[in-house]
C-alpha cells in the first residue's frame, strides 16, 4: 500500500532540496528539485517497490542533476566561474568544492556525510554496487581533502 | 574528526517551503497530480477539501481527521494526492459566500466517478433540493427510483463525501426529526437555520 504523495514530501523533500543545492548549486536546485517532484509524481503509480522511498527520491533528483550538467554543456556557453561570497563558517566554500568533483562523487559524498546514508543505498541511489558506492565516498574526500589543503 | 569531514555533515541552508509548492503546482500543470487538496477554515469547523481535474471528490469535517482523509483519498482514488490549494480556491470562495448567505447554489462541478449505482442516483437526486428546501428520505428514495429503498437512500446519504455542496443535510426524516448526519445533528441544524428552515 502506497502511501498519499504528500507523505512522501513531507518526509523527504527538504532533504532532497537540501541535496540539489548542495550538488547542483543554488541556482539550479529549484528546477532540478521541479523536475524531481514532476518525475516522481509521473512515476509514482506503477513503482512495484515502495519500501525505500528516500533513495527512489534522491534517485531521481540524482538522475536531474546530471541531465542539467548535461543540458549545460551541450549549450557550451562558457561562463566565468563567480566566487561565491565567503562565509565565516566555510559550509558554502565546502559545497562549492564539492561541486568541483565528478557527479558521482558528489552525490556520494554528500550523500554519505550530510545524508547519513548506508552505503547500500547509495548505491542504489547512484546505480552501482555498495563497493561501488563506498569508492565514490572514499576518492571524493580524497580530492576535496586536496584542494581544501590547497584553498587554507 | 577533522574541520571538512564537520562541515560536510551540515547541508547548505535552504527554506524549500516556496520549492514544494511552486513544484507541486508545476506538477499539476504537467496533469500528473491526481488528487490536490486544502484545509478550509468554516463557521462549521476546519474543512478539508479534495478535488481531482474532474472536479470535487471530498469535503471533510474536522472529526474525520485530516491524516485518515488524506489517507482514504490515496485508497479509493490514487496516491498521486498532494496538498495543492490553488486547485480549491474556486470552492473555497463559493464556500465562503455560501456561509456568509450569499450563495444559494454551488457551480463548482462534483467529480461522480467514484460514486457507482442506486448511491450516486439518490446523491444526485439531492442536488436538487433547493436551498432553503427539505425532503424526506422517502422522497429521495423514490426521485432516485426505488421508493421503497428507504434504508438503502439513508446509507448513500451517510456515505455522502460531499457534504453541504451535495445538499444531504436537506434530508430529513418523514416525522420531521432530524435523522442523521456526517459532520454531526449540530451542524445539520446549524446549515438548516443558515438556509433559512426553521
Amino acid at each position: 500500500m502506497k502511501p498519499p504523495f504528500q507523505q512522501v514530501l513531507d518526509l523527504h523533500a527538504e532533504h532532497v532540496y537540501r541535496f540539489l543545492v548542495a550538488v547542483g548549486g543554488p541556482d539550479a536546485a529549484d528546477d532540478c528539485f521541479q523536475e524531481t517532484v514532476v518525475a516522481a509524481l509521473r512515476a509514482y503509480p506503477a513503482l512495484r517497490d515502495a519500501r525505500n522511498l528516500r533513495s527512489w527520491l534522491f534517485t531521481i533528483a540524482h538522475r536531474k542533476v546530471l541531465d542539467a550538467a548535461r543540458r549545460r554543456s551541450r549549450e557550451a556557453i562558457p561562463v566565468a566561474v563567480v566566487p561565491e561570497a565567503p562565509t565565516t563558517d566555510g559550509g558554502r566554500e565546502v559545497w562549492s568544492l564539492v561541486r568541483a568533483l565528478p557527479a558521482k562523487q558528489r552525490s556520494a559524498v554528500y550523500l554519505r556525510y550530510a545524508g547519513g546514508l548506508p552505503y547500500r543505498e547509495i548505491g542504489a541511489v547512484l546505480g552501482c554496487t555498495d563497493a561501488a558506492a563506498r569508492r565514490n565516498v572514499h576518492e571524493g574526500i580524497q580530492k576535496l581533502r586536496q584542494a581544501w589543503e590547497e584553498e587554507s | 574528526m577533522n574541520e571538512l569531514e564537520s562541515l560536510l555533515q551540515k547541508p547548505p541552508e535552504a527554506a524549500p517551503d516556496d520549492a514544494v509548492r511552486r513544484a507541486v503546482e508545476r506538477a499539476a500543470g504537467a496533469g500528473v497530480v491526481d488528487v490536490g487538496y486544502a484545509s478550509h477554515d468554516s463557521p462549521v469547523g476546519r474543512l478539508l477539501l479534495a478535488a481531482t481535474r474532474r472536479g470535487l471528490v471530498t469535503i471533510a469535517f474536522p472529526q474525520r481527521g485530516e491524516d485518515a482523509v488524506v489517507s482514504e483519498l490515496a485508497r479509493r482514488i490514487s496516491p498521486r494526492v498532494v496538498e495543492l490549494p490553488r486547485r480549491l480556491d474556486a470552492i473555497r470562495r463559493e464556500l465562503d459566500e455560501y456561509f456568509a448567505g450569499t450563495r444559494t447554489s454551488f457551480e463548482h462541478p462534483v467529480d461522480w466517478s467514484y460514486v457507482a449505482g442506486f448511491s450516486r442516483r439518490v446523491l444526485r437526486a439531492t442536488t436538487r433540493i433547493p436551498y432553503g428546501r427539505v425532503e424526506t428520505y422517502r422522497s429521495v428514495a423514490a426521485a432516485a427510483g426505488s421508493a421503497k429503498a428507504v434504508r438503502a437512500a439513508g446509507n448513500a446519504l451517510g456515505a455522502n463525501r460531499v457534504p453541504i455542496v451535495v445538499p444531504c443535510h436537506r434530508v430529513i426524516r418523514t416525522g420531521g426529526g432530524l435523522g442523521g448526519y456526517t459532520g454531526g445533528l449540530e451542524v445539520k441544524s446549524f446549515l438548516l437555520e443558515l438556509e433559512g428552515v426553521a
